[in-house]
């Protein structure tokens, strides 16, 4: 039994090169109006992945899947540019959208997963602004399907999947049997520049419009965020000609 | 009745340029048919203007009596402040004419293209390769970008010219060189194929065209014939056979000439004149395919700038070009040349708007740090200025540019005259103002010998200044005309006259004349609102004083010319902020206030800029500079080089 659709499950997150990122006043979390927004760079990658398995025929149908406001449609679009054949998008925002965290994504993707008969789940392995690395996990869990995390390499072999994974201690290779779930990692491919004419094209694709409750996922929040701190400012360094001048001002300072 | 208020007084005769003799005799408006010998005189040189068919052959002449054919109602800014008129309908509003899904997809369009200039191209790889790199080239033509404006339909974006202004802004930002090579090809390459070309020959070019496979080329300008366009010598014969016209001459300079399989080429061709019943000779154009046979190109010239530009000689030797390739009409291929000319213009100014806003983010990341004499340079007087005027540089260029997209997308047919000052505007480069080092191989250097090419091709700025001057002199002369005729139908159009000599009473007595932009511009804007009513004013005055006084003759005045020229552009230019900076006003924009102090700082400059301009041109020592220059002139020709004697004897 071929593979019948992928899902790509992608996260907007706020664009890593932004210059500043200020913490709001009240220190409940960061500044995200008017900060650029763009497809986490980690997704852009399980997108990549999910297309060049299907160019390689190895599954029919790619989704792509966001949850989020308005916004995420752009996300979805350059998704379907790319190269994915239809999007989902799952409504979240307000407050809502402020609490979300990795465990009610997971559960969305899980339902989401469950009842179209995905075969295979990617995301990326992590979102590069909260850098949480959990919603894959959460996901498959919730599934009862194996994961393939970190994934740099893909191969697809009958009913399995071969999965080679970086680690702390270098690369440890894994057969898993779908339907699973695989999180992309940064050298798993180099993703592709949405073309004028595939953006063109991307119009006609279709994105349904869901939300949580129509998954039956609650959305209530476990985790409450206490407090967010901008990371103490680097003081400036002092120079010093000799080394018992190091010595001398070192233990001046408590230090020795 | 209005007729027997109105009486001929000394003050009003000379309001209507009616000779004092006459001035003596009160009479009624209706005896003023009488007066016509004098005022029909004057009216004579502007009348002569109009008729005036091209003396010397300049592109501006032959263009100015193409433009003859069109409505007389213009609805275009530009043409109307040549008459000292105000027609708000173009440029007030600042046009806003995407719909949602065309908003919505440039906003597609916009991230994908940002990304590929800033990661994949590498504009410094391609300066000293001096071509574009192949990965590049082959990425952009997956990219779409070789058919922006192509029709969907035909395998193009299918982008409206304002989409195609931020995308060329995009690609000028990052790389010129890109950008002419993307440019000759759609933007003048094969735009006479959009614009003119038949049904057929769209269908079988443009898709091609469109994806990059074949890449085309402009091909105008020959060894002997650049500025003065119309005295190309290439020449098209038809063939015994009928079928084919046979191709022979020679260009130069031709972008892409290289690389291009699909050529735009304008040759003279001997025709049949109905009116004189004699040979004269005329342009046609013609779509002529490398695999014709017999067209050959030089090697890629060598240049200070854009060098990742092919720029090289083309030539064509017997090439048999068929009939059905003819481009537009037989004989109307100089109005083709100046119709895609004209249709480019635009984007020269878009991409400069972007090469700007480059620069300038460099120039105050370095003002920024630099310190010397112990403080951050930026907070110097000197260094202050500098950013300053690169920013209203780049704020004018850019409204210009999104001005003049926004009124060609909506369906005007005449900005020509905005268009020309837009390129203008846009290629005087501001890198002068900028004080870093230009180091090789610091992007800026690159950016700075790019910039030079701008002022001269595509129309050099010298003669695209006489374009504009003359387009509108010849618009303002038709409308001394229609008061001329007016005159001699004084009873049949008493309201058209009372309010001519009421306006021009107004005028002599130092009153406005009722002209406003009240309700046009933001009130917090207003004073420079009134500044650009009275420099309109003005300007409108003083193009009417130099068509009495120099009559058919002003063609030559070039002096005149250029001021009249230069003051049109500040016009526009302050009209442009104004419109622009009301709307950030209007919408409560961040950075509203910002845009105000841009606005009104450059509304205060231009002002006075136009008002010495006008100055000058009724000034008799500038006549006497002018009359000067030209002697200091033809000394130094005569002499072949400087006349004045070494100052130690030798």
């Amino acid at each position: 039994m071929s593979p019948a659709s992928v899902f790509v499950c992608l996260s907007l997150t706020l664009l890593s090169d932004y210059p500043v990122i200020r913490v709001k006043p009240d220190n409940s979390g960061v500044v995200t109006d008017g900060v650029k927004h763009s497809m986490n760079p980690f997704c852009e990658i399980a997108v990549e992945e999910a297309v060049k398995l299907k160019e390689k025929k190895f599954i029919k149908e790619v989704v792509a899947v966001s949850c989020g406001p308005t916004q995420v449609t752009e996300t979805i679009r350059t998704a379907l540019a790319m190269g994915c054949d239809r999007g989902i998008h799952v409504e979240v925002s307000g407050k809502d959208y402020e609490a979300m965290g990795p465990l009610q994504i997971a559960k969305i993707f899980a339902a989401l997963a469950k009842k179209e008969e995905a075969s295979l789940v990617i995301l990326g392995k992590q979102a590069i602004d909260d850098d949480c690395n959990q919603t894959g996990q959460m996901t498959a869990a919730l599934l009862d399907w194996p994961q393939g995390t970190f994934a740099s390499e893909v191969t697809i072999d009958g009913e399995k999947v071969k999965v080679v994974r970086e680690i702390d201690g270098g690369l440890e290779t894994i057969k898993i049997s779908m339907p699973a779930v695989l999180t992309a990692d940064l050298r798993l491919n180099t993703p592709r520049y949405a073309t004028l004419p595939n953006i063109m094209k991307a119009k006609k694709k279709k994105i349904a419009n869901m939300k949580p409750a129509d998954l039956g996922v609650d959305m209530v929040s476990r985790v409450e965020v206490l407090r967010v701190d901008e990371p103490p400012t680097r003081l400036a360094g002092v120079k010093v000609e000799t080394v018992d001048d190091l010595v001398a001002k070192l233990k001046a300072n408590g230090t020795i | 009745m209005l007729l027997g208020k109105v009486s001929l007084t000394p003050a009003l005769c000379t309001a209507l340029r009616i000779s004092p003799a006459f001035s003596g005799i009160q009479k009624q408006i209706g005896a003023a048919a009488t007066q016509n010998a004098r005022l029909y005189a004057s009216s004579q040189a502007a009348e002569a203007v109009l008729d005036k068919q091209a003396v010397g052959t300049t592109t501006a002449t032959k263009a100015a009596t193409a433009k003859k054919a069109q409505s007389v109602e213009s609805q275009s800014f530009a043409v109307n402040m040549f008459k000292g008129q105000i027609n708000p309908s173009q440029v007030f509003p600042f046009p806003s004419v995407m719909n949602e899904e065309q908003t919505q997809f440039l906003q597609e369009l916009v991230p994908p293209v940002s990304k590929f200039f800033e990661e994949v191209n590498d504009p410094a790889k391609n300066d000293s390769l001096e071509k574009v790199e192949d990965s590049t080239m082959e990425s952009l033509k997956e990219m779409g970008a070789f058919g922006l404006q192509v029709p969907q339909d035909l395998g193009g974006v299918g982008l409206t010219n304002t989409q195609y202004a931020r995308l060329v802004e995009i690609v000028g930002q990052h790389d010129l060189g890109v950008g002419i090579t993307l440019g000759a090809h759609q933007s003048i390459g094969f735009k006479g194929i959009l614009l003119v070309g038949s049904p057929a020959q769209k269908a079988k070019y443009l898709p091609k065209l469109a994806t990059g496979e074949t890449l085309a080329a402009f091909c105008l300008t020959e060894p002997a014939s650049g500025s003065d366009a119309a005295s190309i010598k290439t020449l098209a014969t038809l063939s015994p056979c009928g079928k084919h016209y046979i191709l022979n001459g020679g260009k130069i300079w031709i972008s892409n000439g290289g690389l291009a399989e699909i050529f735009t080429v304008f040759a003279k061709m001997p025709m049949m004149d109905e009116k004189t019943g004699q040979m004269k000779d005329k342009i046609t154009a013609f779509i002529v395919e490398r695999s014709f046979g017999g067209v050959t190109h030089g090697p890629p010239e060598k240049k200070m700038g854009i060098k990742a530009s092919n720029t090289a000689e083309v030539y064509f030797e017997n090439v048999p070009v068929p009939i059905e390739n003819v481009l537009g009409e037989v004989g109307g291929g100089f109005k083709v040349a100046m119709a895609i000319l004209n249709n480019g213009r635009f984007g020269m100014a878009a991409a400069l708007s972007g090469t700007m806003k480059g620069v300038i983010t460099q120039a105050v990341d370095h003002a920024a740090n630099r310190v010397q004499f112990g403080s951050k340079i930026h907070t110097y007087g000197a260094i202050q200025e500098k950013l300053a005027r690169m920013t209203m540089l780049q704020y004018v260029t850019e409204s210009m540019a999104y001005m003049i997209s926004g009124n060609m997308d909506s369906g005007s047919k005449d900005y020509h005259i905005e268009a020309a000052i837009s390129k203008i505007f846009a290629s005087t480069d501001i890198l002068w103002l900028f004080p870093m080092v230009c180091i090789q191989g610091s992007g800026v250097e690159r950016v700075m010998r790019d910039l030079r090419i701008f002022r001269i091709f595509e129309g050099t700025n010298d003669i695209l200044r006489l374009f504009v001057a003359l387009n509108g002199f010849q618009d303002a002369g038709k409308h001394l005309k229609s008061l001329q005729k007016a005159l001699k139908n004084p009873l049949g159009n008493a309201g058209l006259l009372a309010g001519e000599i009421t306006k021009r009473a107004k005028r002599t007595a130092g009153l406005s004349t009722g002209l406003t932009l009240q309700g046009s511009v933001h009130p917090e804007l207003s004073h420079s609102g009134n500044l650009a009513v009275k420099a309109i004013e003005h300007f409108g005055v003083t193009v009417e004083d130099m068509l009495l006084k120099h009559g058919k003759n002003i063609l030559h005045e070039q002096f005149v010319l250029k001021r009249v020229a230069d003051s049109a552009i500040d016009l526009y230019a302050m009209v442009v902020v104004l419109s622009r900076a009301s709307r950030s006003l209007s919408q409560g924009h961040a950075s509203a206030q910002h845009e105000k102090i841009l606005c009104e700082t450059w509304c205060i400059e231009a002002y006075d800029r136009i008002m010495k301009n006008v100055k000058d041109l009724k000034s008799s020592s500038t006549t006497q500079v002018f009359k000067n220059m030209k002697a200091i002139s033809a000394a130094v020709v005569e002499n072949g080089g400087i006349v004045a004697p070494h100052p130690l004897g030798f």
